[in-house]
Protein backbone atom coordinates (compact mmCIF):
# COMPACT_ATOMS: atom_id res chain seq x y z
CA UNK A 1 0.00 0.00 0.00
CA UNK A 2 0.92 3.32 -0.52
CA UNK A 3 -0.08 6.92 -0.14
CA UNK A 4 -1.03 8.94 -2.66
CA UNK A 5 -1.94 12.75 -2.47
CA UNK A 6 -3.76 14.23 -5.10
CA UNK A 7 -3.77 17.81 -5.39
CA UNK A 8 -6.07 19.60 -7.60
CA UNK A 9 -6.15 23.85 -7.91
CA UNK A 10 -8.40 26.09 -9.89
CA UNK A 11 -6.70 27.29 -13.32
CA UNK A 12 -4.41 30.23 -12.78
CA UNK A 13 -6.82 32.04 -15.28
CA UNK A 14 -9.76 30.52 -13.97
CA UNK A 15 -11.91 33.08 -11.43
CA UNK A 16 -11.79 31.96 -8.05
CA UNK A 17 -14.14 33.86 -5.89
CA UNK A 18 -13.42 31.77 -2.69
CA UNK A 19 -9.79 32.46 -2.55
CA UNK A 20 -10.69 36.09 -3.24
CA UNK A 21 -12.41 35.80 -0.18
CA UNK A 22 -9.80 34.15 2.22
CA UNK A 23 -7.77 36.76 0.41
CA UNK A 24 -9.66 39.72 1.48
CA UNK A 25 -10.17 38.51 4.59
CA UNK A 26 -6.96 38.21 5.88
CA UNK A 27 -5.88 41.75 6.30
CA UNK A 28 -9.34 42.37 8.40
CA UNK A 29 -7.64 39.98 10.66
CA UNK A 30 -4.26 41.74 10.77
CA UNK A 31 -2.53 39.63 8.52
CA UNK A 32 -0.57 41.94 5.68
CA UNK A 33 1.91 41.14 3.06
CA UNK A 34 -0.48 38.36 1.74
CA UNK A 35 -1.46 39.34 -2.36
CA UNK A 36 -3.48 36.51 -3.32
CA UNK A 37 -5.48 33.26 -2.12
CA UNK A 38 -5.86 30.58 -4.35
CA UNK A 39 -8.45 27.73 -3.10
CA UNK A 40 -8.24 24.35 -4.18
CA UNK A 41 -8.43 20.82 -2.98
CA UNK A 42 -6.28 17.83 -1.47
CA UNK A 43 -6.90 13.96 -2.04
CA UNK A 44 -4.96 11.61 -0.17
CA UNK A 45 -5.91 7.62 -1.69
CA UNK A 46 -4.40 4.62 -0.16
CA UNK A 47 -3.46 2.43 -3.12
CA UNK A 48 -2.21 -1.06 -3.95
CA UNK A 49 1.32 -0.95 -5.41
CA UNK A 50 -0.13 -2.55 -8.53
CA UNK A 51 -1.72 0.88 -9.23
CA UNK A 52 0.11 2.07 -11.83
CA UNK A 53 1.00 6.14 -12.57
CA UNK A 54 -1.01 5.98 -15.78
CA UNK A 55 -4.12 4.81 -13.52
CA UNK A 56 -4.12 7.54 -11.21
CA UNK A 57 -3.41 9.84 -13.57
CA UNK A 58 -7.05 8.98 -15.29
CA UNK A 59 -8.48 9.13 -11.83
CA UNK A 60 -7.37 12.45 -11.41
CA UNK A 61 -8.15 13.64 -15.01
CA UNK A 62 -11.82 12.15 -15.41
CA UNK A 63 -12.54 12.57 -12.07
CA UNK A 64 -11.15 13.64 -9.23
CA UNK A 65 -10.59 17.03 -11.82
CA UNK A 66 -12.61 18.62 -13.86
CA UNK A 67 -10.16 20.00 -16.76
CA UNK A 68 -11.60 22.79 -18.06
CA UNK A 69 -11.01 24.71 -14.85
CA UNK A 70 -9.02 23.12 -13.08
CA UNK A 71 -4.83 21.64 -13.00
CA UNK A 72 -4.02 18.15 -11.05
CA UNK A 73 -1.07 16.67 -9.74
CA UNK A 74 -0.52 13.52 -8.73
CA UNK A 75 2.79 12.13 -5.90
CA UNK A 76 3.25 9.30 -4.35
CA UNK A 77 4.63 10.24 -0.59
CA UNK A 78 4.79 6.33 0.83
CA UNK A 79 3.24 4.83 3.74
CA UNK B 1 -47.78 10.83 -32.42
CA UNK B 2 -50.23 12.37 -29.87
CA UNK B 3 -49.08 15.13 -27.28
CA UNK B 4 -50.36 12.58 -24.98
CA UNK B 5 -48.80 9.45 -26.58
CA UNK B 6 -45.35 11.53 -26.04
CA UNK B 7 -43.80 10.07 -22.89
CA UNK B 8 -40.83 12.52 -21.21
CA UNK B 9 -38.60 11.14 -18.51
CA UNK B 10 -37.32 13.15 -15.31
CA UNK B 11 -34.51 11.33 -13.52
CA UNK B 12 -34.24 11.52 -10.01
CA UNK B 13 -31.07 11.48 -8.30
CA UNK B 14 -30.60 11.67 -4.69
CA UNK B 15 -30.52 15.13 -3.76
CA UNK B 16 -32.44 16.07 -6.66
CA UNK B 17 -34.74 18.71 -5.61
CA UNK B 18 -37.18 20.17 -8.53
CA UNK B 19 -38.23 16.65 -10.12
CA UNK B 20 -41.70 17.23 -8.94
CA UNK B 21 -42.12 20.00 -10.60
CA UNK B 22 -40.23 19.01 -13.82
CA UNK B 23 -42.85 15.78 -14.09
CA UNK B 24 -45.73 18.60 -13.61
CA UNK B 25 -44.49 20.76 -16.27
CA UNK B 26 -44.36 17.85 -18.91
CA UNK B 27 -48.12 17.04 -17.64
CA UNK B 28 -49.18 21.10 -17.66
CA UNK B 29 -47.69 20.95 -21.71
CA UNK B 30 -49.87 18.17 -22.31
CA UNK B 31 -47.07 15.23 -22.84
CA UNK B 32 -47.03 11.86 -20.47
CA UNK B 33 -44.51 11.83 -17.68
CA UNK B 34 -42.41 9.45 -16.61
CA UNK B 35 -40.13 8.95 -13.48
CA UNK B 36 -36.67 8.03 -13.85
CA UNK B 37 -34.39 6.05 -11.41
CA UNK B 38 -30.67 6.87 -11.20
CA UNK B 39 -30.19 3.15 -10.51
CA UNK B 40 -32.03 2.23 -13.53
CA UNK B 41 -29.61 1.78 -16.69
CA UNK B 42 -33.12 2.17 -18.26
CA UNK B 43 -34.68 4.91 -19.89
CA UNK B 44 -38.00 2.47 -20.01
CA UNK B 45 -38.63 3.94 -24.01
CA UNK B 46 -39.29 7.22 -23.30
CA UNK B 47 -39.08 10.25 -26.22
CA UNK B 48 -37.11 13.04 -23.95
CA UNK B 49 -35.28 13.52 -20.81
CA UNK B 50 -35.16 16.15 -18.70
CA UNK B 51 -32.09 15.83 -15.76
CA UNK B 52 -34.09 18.21 -13.19
CA UNK B 53 -32.66 20.78 -10.42
CA UNK B 54 -31.27 20.42 -7.24
CA UNK B 55 -27.91 18.79 -5.24
CA UNK B 56 -27.30 15.53 -6.84
CA UNK B 57 -25.17 13.26 -4.27
CA UNK B 58 -24.85 16.60 -2.67
CA UNK B 59 -22.80 18.64 -4.86
CA UNK B 60 -20.03 16.31 -3.79
CA UNK B 61 -16.57 16.89 -5.12
CA UNK B 62 -18.50 18.83 -8.08
CA UNK B 63 -21.63 19.71 -8.67
CA UNK B 64 -22.68 16.97 -11.44
CA UNK B 65 -19.49 14.97 -11.17
CA UNK B 66 -21.17 11.93 -9.30
CA UNK B 67 -24.27 11.96 -11.30
CA UNK B 68 -22.51 11.61 -14.37
CA UNK B 69 -21.43 8.13 -13.40
CA UNK B 70 -25.09 7.13 -12.59
CA UNK B 71 -26.24 4.52 -14.35
CA UNK B 72 -29.29 5.70 -15.72
CA UNK B 73 -26.78 8.77 -17.21
CA UNK B 74 -24.88 6.28 -19.17
CA UNK B 75 -28.00 5.37 -21.00
CA UNK B 76 -28.72 9.28 -21.65
CA UNK B 77 -25.32 9.71 -23.14
CA UNK B 78 -26.08 6.84 -25.45
CA UNK B 79 -29.99 8.19 -25.96
CA UNK B 80 -28.36 11.67 -26.87
CA UNK B 81 -25.73 10.46 -29.26
CA UNK B 82 -29.01 9.23 -30.96
CA UNK B 83 -30.32 12.46 -31.02
CA UNK B 84 -32.79 12.39 -28.43
CA UNK B 85 -33.92 15.34 -26.36
CA UNK B 86 -32.42 16.19 -23.58
CA UNK B 87 -32.84 18.97 -21.29
CA UNK B 88 -30.78 19.61 -17.87
CA UNK B 89 -31.74 22.33 -15.71
CA UNK B 90 -29.63 23.92 -12.94
CA UNK B 91 -27.93 20.96 -11.35
CA UNK B 92 -29.45 18.99 -14.53
CA UNK B 93 -27.31 21.56 -16.09
CA UNK B 94 -24.41 21.10 -14.67
CA UNK B 95 -24.49 17.07 -14.61
CA UNK B 96 -24.94 17.32 -18.53
CA UNK B 97 -21.76 19.53 -18.57
CA UNK B 98 -19.83 17.55 -16.41
CA UNK B 99 -21.07 14.39 -18.53
CA UNK B 100 -19.57 15.96 -21.71
CA UNK B 101 -22.65 16.34 -23.79
CA UNK B 102 -22.43 20.31 -23.14
CA UNK B 103 -18.88 21.91 -23.26
CA UNK B 104 -18.14 24.12 -20.45
CA UNK B 105 -18.57 24.14 -16.67
CA UNK B 106 -20.78 25.63 -13.68
CA UNK B 107 -18.67 27.01 -11.54
CA UNK B 108 -19.15 29.38 -7.81
CA UNK B 109 -21.11 32.58 -8.91
CA UNK B 110 -18.81 35.36 -8.99
CA UNK B 111 -20.48 37.18 -5.67
CA UNK B 112 -20.40 34.07 -3.71
CA UNK B 113 -23.88 34.49 -3.16
CA UNK B 114 -26.41 31.67 -3.75
CA UNK B 115 -29.00 33.77 -5.72
CA UNK B 116 -32.44 32.79 -5.77
CA UNK B 117 -34.73 35.53 -7.39
CA UNK B 118 -36.76 35.89 -10.91
CA UNK B 119 -34.01 36.72 -13.71
CA UNK B 120 -35.15 38.32 -17.29
CA UNK B 121 -33.44 36.37 -19.98
CA UNK B 122 -33.33 37.13 -23.55
CA UNK B 123 -34.17 34.33 -26.19
CA UNK B 124 -30.59 34.09 -28.52
CA UNK B 125 -31.75 31.02 -30.71
CA UNK B 126 -35.18 29.96 -31.60
CA UNK B 127 -33.91 26.71 -33.48
CA UNK B 128 -33.01 24.05 -31.04
CA UNK B 129 -35.44 21.49 -30.03
CA UNK B 130 -36.27 23.09 -26.78
CA UNK B 131 -36.77 26.69 -27.58
CA UNK B 132 -39.06 27.28 -31.37
CA UNK B 133 -41.88 28.50 -29.41
CA UNK B 134 -40.37 31.55 -28.49
CA UNK B 135 -39.68 34.56 -30.57
CA UNK B 136 -35.65 35.04 -30.81
CA UNK B 137 -35.07 38.23 -29.07
CA UNK B 138 -38.43 37.82 -26.62
CA UNK B 139 -37.40 38.12 -22.60
CA UNK B 140 -38.70 35.91 -20.49
CA UNK B 141 -39.11 36.19 -16.56
CA UNK B 142 -37.76 32.79 -14.81
CA UNK B 143 -36.81 32.17 -11.38
CA UNK B 144 -33.08 31.04 -10.83
CA UNK B 145 -31.73 29.79 -7.64
CA UNK B 146 -28.34 28.45 -7.89
CA UNK B 147 -24.77 29.13 -5.79
CA UNK B 148 -22.66 27.53 -8.80
CA UNK B 149 -23.82 28.76 -11.88
CA UNK B 150 -21.20 31.28 -13.45
CA UNK B 151 -20.68 29.73 -16.83
CA UNK B 152 -16.87 28.66 -17.92
CA UNK B 153 -15.64 27.52 -20.61
CA UNK B 154 -12.33 28.68 -22.87
CA UNK B 155 -12.59 31.68 -25.27
CA UNK B 156 -12.53 29.22 -28.49
CA UNK B 157 -15.46 27.17 -27.21
CA UNK B 158 -17.30 30.76 -26.45
CA UNK B 159 -16.46 32.07 -29.49
CA UNK B 160 -17.80 28.98 -31.19
CA UNK B 161 -21.20 28.63 -29.28
CA UNK B 162 -21.91 32.49 -30.26
CA UNK B 163 -20.84 31.86 -34.03
CA UNK B 164 -22.91 28.98 -34.03
CA UNK B 165 -25.70 30.56 -32.94
CA UNK B 166 -25.67 27.31 -29.41
CA UNK B 167 -26.19 30.10 -27.04
CA UNK B 168 -30.08 29.68 -26.00
CA UNK B 169 -30.48 32.51 -23.29
CA UNK B 170 -28.96 35.11 -21.98
CA UNK B 171 -28.83 37.31 -18.61
CA UNK B 172 -30.50 40.99 -19.12
CA UNK B 173 -31.17 43.69 -16.62
CA UNK B 174 -28.06 42.27 -14.45
CA UNK B 175 -25.40 39.01 -14.58
CA UNK B 176 -26.38 37.18 -11.38
CA UNK B 177 -23.26 34.73 -11.04
CA UNK B 178 -20.40 36.49 -13.63
CA UNK B 179 -21.59 34.15 -16.04
CA UNK B 180 -18.94 34.21 -19.29
CA UNK B 181 -20.61 36.70 -22.28
CA UNK B 182 -23.99 36.59 -19.92
CA UNK B 183 -25.09 33.11 -20.47
CA UNK B 184 -27.49 31.45 -19.15
CA UNK B 185 -27.91 28.48 -21.55
CA UNK B 186 -26.59 26.47 -24.47
CA UNK B 187 -27.51 23.80 -26.66
CA UNK B 188 -25.19 21.14 -28.25
CA UNK B 189 -24.11 21.10 -32.40
CA UNK B 190 -27.45 19.19 -33.68
CA UNK B 191 -29.84 21.77 -31.16
CA UNK B 192 -31.37 18.54 -29.07
CA UNK B 193 -29.09 18.51 -25.71
CA UNK B 194 -30.04 21.67 -23.91
CA UNK B 195 -29.07 23.03 -20.80
CA UNK B 196 -29.52 26.45 -18.58
CA UNK B 197 -29.41 27.75 -15.23
CA UNK B 198 -33.04 29.21 -14.98
CA UNK B 199 -35.64 26.86 -14.03
CA UNK B 200 -38.43 26.88 -16.49
CA UNK B 201 -40.59 24.10 -14.64
CA UNK B 202 -40.88 26.69 -11.76
CA UNK B 203 -42.41 29.18 -14.51
CA UNK B 204 -45.21 27.05 -15.97
CA UNK B 205 -48.53 28.38 -14.38
CA UNK B 206 -49.02 32.24 -13.01
CA UNK B 207 -50.93 30.73 -9.80
CA UNK B 208 -46.82 29.15 -8.61
CA UNK B 209 -44.74 30.99 -10.46
CA UNK B 210 -43.92 34.39 -11.62
CA UNK B 211 -44.88 33.94 -15.26
CA UNK B 212 -45.69 30.86 -17.47
CA UNK B 213 -42.61 32.09 -19.87
CA UNK B 214 -41.44 28.19 -19.32
CA UNK B 215 -43.90 26.21 -20.71
CA UNK B 216 -42.62 27.18 -24.22
CA UNK B 217 -39.65 25.02 -23.62
CA UNK B 218 -41.73 22.08 -22.98
CA UNK B 219 -44.18 23.23 -25.65
CA UNK B 220 -40.87 23.33 -27.84
CA UNK B 221 -39.99 19.84 -27.52
CA UNK B 222 -43.69 18.56 -27.51
CA UNK B 223 -44.14 20.18 -30.87
CA UNK B 224 -40.99 17.99 -32.22
CA UNK B 225 -42.08 15.04 -31.00
CA UNK B 226 -45.78 14.83 -32.12
CA UNK B 227 -44.31 16.12 -35.79
CA UNK B 228 -41.59 12.98 -35.44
Amino acid sequence: MARVVVDVMPKQEILDPQGQAVANALPRQGFEGISEVRQGKRFELEVDDDVDDDTLARIAENFLANPVIEDWAVRRVGS
Amino acid sequence: MSAAGARIGVITFPGSLDDGDARRAVRRAGASDVALWHGDADLHGVDAVIVPGGFSYGDYLRCGAIAKFAPVMTEVVRAAGQGMPVLGVCNGFQVLCEAGLLPGVLTRNSGLHYVCRDQWLRVDNNTSTWTTRYEPGAELLIPIKHGEGRYVAEDPVLDRLEGDGRVLFRYVDGNPNGSRRDIAGITDERGRVAGLMPHPEHAVDPLTGPTDDGLGMFLSALDTLVAA
